[in-house]
C-alpha cells in the first residue's frame, strides 16, 4: 500500500482486503475490454496493415535505412538544439538570480518587471517572435538558433526563479555565518548559498530541463523548420500515410530521451549529496513545490 | 502599436476565442486530473498502476505529439469531432496529468497523524475525508495547482499555434504572415493579451493562496 493510502485507511483487515482484491480484478477486466474494444476499432480500421508498420519497425523493409537515418538526423537535431538552450538558459538564469540578489531595491525594480513578463508569455510566442522581429533588425540566424533563443528566453528566467526559491529556502545561519567570517555579500552568495540553493532545487532544475526537451518539439508547430524529432515524425506520418504508428515511435523516442535524463538526475543527485562529505540540506516542501515541470 | 488599435476587433475576437479554448480545457483538466489522482491514491493496485503509467507517459511527451495524436490519429480510427474540440481535447488530456500529481501532493502533504486523530475520536471514513483529511489537501493544492493552471493557459497559444485559428496567437501570426505588419507591434499586442489572462490569475491565486494558508 502506498503512502498517501496510508493517510487516508487504516491498515486493511480481512474484509477491506477482500475488497481490494475484488476491485482489483473487476478493473482488470474492465481494462482487458477496453483494450478489446481498442484493438478491434485498430483492426477496422485497418492499423494493423504491414505497410503502415514496416517501413519504421521492420529492418527488412527497404524504406528503413532511409526513415532512420531521418530520425536519427532528428533526434541529433533535437539534442543539439536541447543542449544549446539549456546551457544558455543555465547560464543566464545563475547570472539574473545573482544580479537580482545583490541589486538594491529601486534597481530591481525593472529586472522584477522583465521577470514576471516573460514568465507571463507562452513560449510559442517567444520562438515565433525571435523567428519573426529578429530578422526584421538585421539578425539572421538559422531556424534552429530561432528556436534556441525563444526557449532560452522563457526558461532562464525560470531557472533564476526556481535558484532564487532555493536561496530562500536555506536557513538565515547560512548567509550570517558567510558574513561573519567576513566573505562579502557576493562571495556568500556565489561560495555558500548558490551551490546549496543548486543541490536543494536539483528536482525542479530537471523537471525544467525536461520541459525544455519537450519544447523543442514546438518548432514542428509554428517554424518552417529545423529537422527536429517530431516535425520528423510528422513527414513520416504523411508519407506513408500512418499517423499512428508515427506519433507513436516519436513520442516513445521522447520518453525515453526523457526519462534518460530522469535517471542522471538520479546519478548527478547522489554524487553531489555524497561529495561534500557533509549533510546535504534537508529538501524542504517547498523544494518539491518549486514552480518548475509544469509546462 | 497602431496596428493593434486597427485591428483591435480581430484582437478582441482572438482573445475571447483563447479564453474558450482555457475554459474548456480549464474545466476538463480539473474533473480528469482529480479522478486520475483518486485512482493514484485509491487501495486498489491496478487502478494506482494505471494512474501512475498515464502520468509518467503524458509528462514525459510533448504536448505537440499530444496535439497531433488527438487532431489527427483520432480521426484515422474513425471520431469525428470539429478540429477544435480535437484540439482542446488534446489540451485537457495532457493538463490533467499535471492536476492529477498537484492534487496528490496535496493529499500526500496532510501529516498522517490527522487521519489517524479523526479515526481514533470515531469519525467515520466519510467524515475523516470531508472534515479533516480533504479541506487541509485543499489548501496545500493552490500553489501548485496555480502553477499548472497558469501553464495551461499559456498553453493553449500551442493549441492555437496548431492550427485552431481564431485565438490571439493565430490572430498575431495571420497579421504578420499574410498580412505583411510589422511583427514587433503585433506580437507585442498578442504579448499583452496573454499577460492580461496570466498576470491576473496569478495575482487571484496569490490572494488565494493567502487566503488559505495555515501555520503547519
Amino acid at each position: 500500500m502506498s503512502a498517501p493510502a496510508a493517510v487516508l485507511y487504516d491498515a486493511p483487515g480481512p474484509r477491506a482486503r477482500r475488497r481490494a482484491r475484488l476491485l482489483s480484478a473487476a478493473s482488470l477486466l474492465a481494462f482487458a475490454v477496453l483494450v478489446v474494444l481498442v484493438v478491434l476499432r485498430l483492426r477496422e480500421t485497418g492499423q494493423f496493415e504491414a505497410d503502415r508498420w514496416s517501413p519504421l519497425f521492420w529492418p527488412g523493409d527497404e524504406s528503413f535505412p532511409v526513415v532512420w537515418e531521418r530520425i536519427g538526423l532528428g533526434m541529433a537535431t533535437t539534442l543539439l538544439a536541447a543542449t544549446l538552450a539549456i546551457a544558455f538558459s543555465l547560464v543566464l538564469g545563475v547570472t539574473v538570480t545573482v544580479v537580482r540578489l545583490l541589486l538594491g531595491r529601486t534597481l530591481r525594480l525593472p529586472l522584477i518587471v522583465v521577470v514576471e513578463v516573460l514568465r507571463g508569455t507562452p513560449v510559442v510566442l517567444l520562438i515565433f517572435f525571435a523567428w519573426r522581429v529578429l530578422p526584421q533588425v538585421g539578425i539572421d540566424l538559422s531556424l534552429l538558433w530561432y528556436l534556441v533563443i525563444g526557449l532560452t528566453a522563457y526558461n532562464f528566467v525560470v531557472i533564476g526563479e526556481i535558484l532564487r526559491a532555493g536561496v530562500a529556502a536555506l536557513p538565515r545561519g547560512q548567509r550570517e555565518a558567510g558574513l561573519a567570517v567576513g566573505l562579502s555579500p557576493r562571495q556568500t552568495l556565489l561560495l555558500v548559498q548558490l551551490p546549496q540553493a543548486f543541490r536543494l532545487m536539483l528536482p525542479a532544475l530537471i523537471s525544467q530541463l525536461v520541459v525544455i526537451v519537450k519544447d523543442t518539439s514546438l518548432a514542428a508547430v509554428v517554424l518552417t523548420g529545423p529537422q527536429e524529432l517530431l516535425r520528423v515524425g510528422s513527414q513520416l506520418a504523411e508519407f506513408f500515410r500512418a499517423p499512428l504508428q508515427a506519433y507513436l515511435l516519436v513520442a516513445a523516442l521522447y520518453i525515453l530521451l526523457n526519462s534518460l535524463l530522469g535517471r542522471l538526475a538520479v546519478v548527478v543527485e547522489r554524487r553531489l549529496s555524497t561529495s561534500t562529505g557533509g549533510r546535504a540540506p534537508r529538501r524542504t516542501a517547498l523544494a518539491e513545490a518549486a514552480p518548475g515541470g509544469v509546462v | 502599436m497602431s496596428v493593434v488599435w486597427e485591428n483591435r476587433d480581430l484582437f478582441l475576437s482572438g482573445f475571447l476565442r483563447s479564453l474558450e479554448i482555457i475554459v474548456w480545457a480549464l474545466a476538463g483538466s480539473l474533473v480528469l486530473g482529480t479522478v486520475l489522482a483518486v485512482l493514484r491514491v485509491s487501495p486498489v493496485p491496478p487502478l494506482q498502476r494505471f494512474g501512475a503509467i498515464y502520468v509518467s507517459v503524458i509528462r514525459n511527451s510533448p504536448l505537440t505529439i499530444m496535439l497531433f495524436v488527438t487532431a489527427f490519429v483520432l480521426p484515422e480510427l474513425g471520431l469525428n469531432a470539429s478540429f477544435f474540440r480535437l484540439a482542446v481535447l488534446g489540451l485537457t488530456l495532457y493538463t490533467a496529468a499535471f492536476v492529477c500529481e498537484a492534487v496528490r501532493s496535496g493529499i500526500n502533504a496532510v501529516p498522517t497523524g490527522q487521519a489517524e486523530a479523526a479515526r481514533a475520536v470515531g469519525l467515520t471514513f466519510a467524515q475523516t475525508l470531508t472534515a479533516v483529511v480533504l479541506p487541509q489537501a485543499l489548501r496545500s493544492v493552490v500553489p501548485p495547482l496555480g502553477s499548472v493552471v497558469i501553464a495551461m493557459q499559456k498553453n493553449s497559444a500551442v493549441v492555437g499555434a496548431f492550427g485552431v485559428g481564431g485565438d490571439l496567437f493565430s490572430v498575431g501570426a495571420r497579421l504578420t504572415s499574410a498580412q505583411g505588419f510589422a511583427a514587433a507591434p503585433v506580437l507585442t499586442g498578442v504579448l499583452l493579451g496573454y499577460l492580461a489572462i496570466t498576470l491576473p490569475t496569478g495575482a487571484l491565486l496569490g490572494l488565494l493562496e493567502r487566503k488559505t494558508a495555515i501555520a503547519r
